[in-house]
């Protein structure tokens, strides 16, 4: 009886009107990319209008993951990006991803400023972030984080920006496996059960040219007026399929290739569930062809340029047709037809030869044919890499290209990493080169990995940059927009911004032999040994003479000579 | 019906106190691969097969620990990504779908596996990396890697030796950490291992005596390395026959892959084990024991207070180019006031004047 009570004061609790409103949507986005490979974008973004902050125990949760709502009210967090990346995006062939990350994990955080202590509260969240991924975030220390001063602006709403409690940290050499994936669908309302998460099975992920998972946390505005707040967490994840390895060689793509599955129902806690598969390329069903086919279209206008959908709505039954499982199906027809060359893309390398010297060069390529934008370049450069700043140049077209905004805080050795900032202008149709040489330091040799020959990693560059549009952005944050074309907030319309990651850099330290040690010991000891022996035995031998034993015939004639007393032979 | 209730009341005590028998009320598992390198597959094969027995039979992701210190499911050099596979022509995927690594690459170092075990954590390490086990637990420790007599190597960086093992689970006995503990090690004299335990209620497994070398069992041709070793492959088949409610006890275990079928001899110690090993069943140390509480209470949900704030927010300029310009950096170094190079060479020139005369400075000024 006292159960039935119970249950009752539960429902009623539930269903009263103080309790705060969450929201659940997902989505994917399918593009076929010119080479003939195909680009899949899951997006799953929760909303609750719950405020976290100033001393409100929030203790019911239901679509928001209960392990981040309980790190967010414990660390004061304003804002949390973490991404675990396998593989590198390759802009020229592919475009500009829709959510950016680099190669290995990310993690970039935006506290409050009730924070007092920010270098130990961002410890203590590195470690809990590392039970919750099951990743190594914990080797995330001040070696390698830094504080950018004008890069990774907020990304959610809020009107101080104080970069005093901006903590941004990449470790390149984490692996992305199943392991991280698990307790990623773990965070989603329906898990892997139901909607689009059932599409994501591990063998197939991981069997791809590019896996790209991440968690965004960030404060949004509730409506137009934008008087209140909601938080927000978008778990994105991006995945390019190779062409011959998923769909070996034929140019043919469907849902059921790309991920193993089908898909059968959306998930019931989504108040929407779509697929979007990009058109723009064939406006006529010239270039591939789609089945099933759908009537509903969609525009938007996203990274720059205006794109047409085929949208798949998944909370109607009708997308499921008769055979209830949905299994797009992508064919291509020709391969003609040229890719829209992206505005801004960057590469980066290491010259020099040796073990001592070396010289970093990294270059963006401006390709619009006429104007000219900002980039800001950050850059995070181990310790152990010793950069000589006066040495760095920056050219454009042959031509000396001063920075209008330069903040360099040098390394201090084991302590924390060089951080070089600076707001470069790219003139139209041209290669920009930064380079800066460097000495390569010894390192104390425990402080070597157990596999020192594979050689060090160096986190990527990171280029933020407002890239003029071709068509008009939409600056209306609050319009009901397809979750693809929401993640980067917009204040102008003539331009977009967008991120760029270059490639991270694998450098030789110079190693030593670590079986050393033990030659020098066993050597050394051998000579000692055999030197003092020898010269201990010439002291202190000293020799006598003896009889050799006599045979069996004389012994015996010796006893019967002792048995008569007469002296023996 | 007195008389049929006291038989059935007598039953259930029976039940109960065959419930409590082994003195455990919950089970945790810490497993170790210790190599890294492609060419060491084996090892991390040995461990997630361990792993999914131990997950399939009960003990929940919370309770086992598993350190893994390389990666072979997405290795570059595999060729079926997000797969580890114990049996050639890729008939079981031990890595599963649904698996959580708690320390991976170089985590796994005798520094964290000793504090694993003894509970010396840093403040900061999260639930999932701790060994919370308390003076009711049955603890399974399965070690598996390279070794020597009384060694065994830790990422070819480091050793543990059979010492510094014994004296770790003598910490965890003197704390209360365990109740029973099974250590089970698979690699080459393996028996040294566990020559030197001293604390109470401690079975070890070894798969392989002083002196003799555990050998590995079958290559797979496609994947290029070998799968498994012997001593875990048969153990993994004689798990698989194990299901959460049978009744098979240690006796057994010491008799899985006899020599004949693993080429070295396995070897256990039972010596410092208080009962007998005939009556410990195998689902004592693989198996889970969760205690559940029915509560009858009524809890009462209370309606959180809404703020309502009258600001206007707004998102923010993600590249301001002027602010960024016009952004001064801040002066952290501190450097001597302006007037400070100039005074102190005025008084260098007039110490000079005044030492060696004032007929000298018509000629400076």
């Amino acid at each position: 009886p006292s159960l039935y009570l119970g249950s009752i004061s539960f429902i009623i609790g539930l269903s009263s009107p103080g309790n705060p409103k969450d929201d659940f949507q997902e989505e994917l986005v399918i593009r076929p990319l010119h080479s003939g490979d195909i680009y899949a974008s899951f997006q799953f973004r929760t909303v609750w209008e719950t405020d976290f902050m100033r001393g409100n125990k929030v203790s019911h949760y239901r679509l928001f993951p209960k392990s981040l709502g309980q790190v967010i009210s414990k660390f004061s967090v304003r804002e949390l990006h973490i991404s675990f990346t396998q593989g590198y995006w390759r802009t020229m062939q592919w475009g500009q991803p829709f959510q950016p990350s680099p190669p290995g994990a990310e993690l970039w955080v935006w506290f409050q400023d009730s924070v007092t202590d920010v270098d130990g509260t961002w410890k203590e969240l590195t470690n809990v972030l590392s039970g919750i991924f099951c990743a190594s975030l914990n080797f995330i220390d001040s070696t390698n984080t830094v504080q950018p001063s004008a890069s990774f602006k907020p990304l959610g709403i809020g009107n101080e920006t104080d970069h005093r409690f901006l903590r941004y940290a990449t470790l390149p050499r984490e692996i992305v496996c199943t392991e991280n994936l698990t307790p990623w669908k773990k965070l989603l309302p329906c898990g892997s059960k139901a909607g689009l998460a059932v599409l994501l099975k591990s063998e197939k992920l991981f069997h791809s040219s590019f896996h790209s998972q991440a968690v965004h946390i960030r404060p949004v505005c509730q409506d137009w007026q934008c008087k209140t707040t909601s938080w927000e967490l978008r778990q994105t994840l991006n995945v390019v399929f190779d062409l011959h390895n998923s769909a070996q060689g034929k140019r043919e793509w469907s849902l059921f290739k790309m991920f193993s599955r089908t898909l059968t129902e959306a998930c019931p806690l989504a108040s929407s569930s779509k697929i979007y598969i990009d058109i723009t390329d064939n406006p006529q069903g010239e270039q591939f062809e789609v089945s099933p086919a759908t009537p509903l279209l969609s525009q938007a206008v996203v990274l720059g340029d205006r794109r047409t959908f085929s949208v798949y709505d998944l909370t109607q039954q009708i997308t499921f047709g008769t055979v209830r499982s949905l299994n797009l199906l992508i064919r291509w027809k020709s391969s003609e037809g040229d890719m829209l060359r992206p505005l801004l893309h960057a590469e980066r390398y290491v010259a020099g030869y040796g073990l001592q010297t070396g010289e970093i060069h990294t270059l963006m390529y401006n390709n619009h044919p006429y104007r000219s934008f900002p980039v800001l370049l950050l850059d995070s450069v181990p310790w152990y890499l010793r950069l000589y700043i006066h040495t760095l140049t920056v050219t454009s077209k042959g031509k000396d290209n001063k920075p209008s905004y330069i903040h360099y805080q040098p390394s201090k050795d084991r302590l924390r990493p060089h951080l070089l900032e600076m707001l470069v202008q790219l003139p139209p149709n041209s290669v920009t080169e930064v380079t800066v040489q460097f000495e390569r330091a010894l390192l104390k040799w425990t402080e070597y990995t157990p596999d020192p020959n594979h050689g060090f990693y160096v986190g990527s560059s990171v280029i933020s940059s407002l890239v003029p549009s071709i068509v008009a952005m939409d600056t209306n944050s609050t319009r009901e927009r397809p979750l693809f074309s929401s993640f980067f907030p917009c204040k102008e319309e003539s331009s977009y911004f967008v991120r760029v990651y270059t490639e991270p850099l694998l450098v030789n330290l110079p190693t030593p032999d670590f079986s050393m040690p033990y030659n020098v010991i066993c050597l050394t000891c051998t000579v000692v040994a055999v030197g003092y022996g020898s010269l201990y035995n010439l002291l202190t031998r000293s020799f006598q003479i003896e009889e050799p034993s006599p045979g069996l015939a004389k012994r015996i004639a010796n006893i019967i000579r002792k048995m008569r007393g007469v002296p023996p032979l | 019906i007195f008389f049929f209730y006291s038989i059935h009341l007598l039953h259930t005590a029976d039940n109960a106190g065959q419930f409590f028998s082994s003195g455990h009320t919950n089970n945790w598992a810490v497993l170790v691969c210790t190599s890294r390198f492609w060419f060491n597959y084996r090892h991390v094969a040995n461990t997630l097969s361990v792993y999914r027995s131990v997950k399939r039979l009960g003990i929940p992701d919370s309770h086992i620990v598993l350190m893994l210190a390389d990666d072979m499911a997405c290795n570059h050099r595999n060729p079926k990504p997000a797969t580890v596979f114990s049996h050639k022509n890729m008939e079981l995927n031990v890595y599963g779908d649904d698996v959580e690594v708690d320390y991976r690459g170089y985590e796994v170092t005798v520094e964290n596996f000793l504090r694993v075990l003894t509970g010396r954590l840093p403040p900061s390490t999260p639930r999932s990396k701790r060994l919370l086990s308390d003076d009711r637990s049955n603890i399974l420790i399965y070690l598996t890697g390279h070794g020597g007599n009384g060694f065994l190597k830790f990422q070819d960086s480091e050793e543990i030796s059979n010492v510094e093992l014994a004296d770790a689970f003598e910490q965890m006995w003197q704390k209360r950490r365990y109740n029973e503990l099974l250590f089970i090690i698979d690699t080459c004299q393996g028996a040294s291992m566990y020559e030197r335990f001293y604390s109470p209620n401690l079975m070890a497994l070894a798969s392989s005596q002083v002196g003799e070398d555990s050998l590995s069992h079958q290559p797979d041709l496609a994947i290029g390395v070998h799968l498994m070793d012997r001593y875990t492959f048969y153990l993994l088949e004689f798990l698989e026959d194990i299901h959460p409610a049978s009744k098979t006890n240690m006796n057994d275990l010491f008799k899985v892959c006899p020599k004949s079928q693993c080429v070295s001899t396995p070897g256990h110690r039972t010596d410092l084990f208080l009962r007998d090993p005939g009556s410990v069943l195998i689902t004592d140390f693989f198996g889970s024991v969760r205690k559940v509480e029915i509560t009858m209470e009524t809890i009462n949900l209370t309606d959180p207070i809404k703020q309502v704030e009258q600001r206007k927010y707004s998102y923010v300029d993600q590249l301001p180019v002027s602010e960024i310009i016009h952004q001064k950096p801040k002066q952290k170094d501190w450097h001597p006031p302006d007037g400070f190079i100039l005074g102190l060479w005025t008084l260098i020139l007039l110490v000079f004047f005044k030492l060696y005369g004032m007929k000298h400075l018509k000629h400076i000024f």
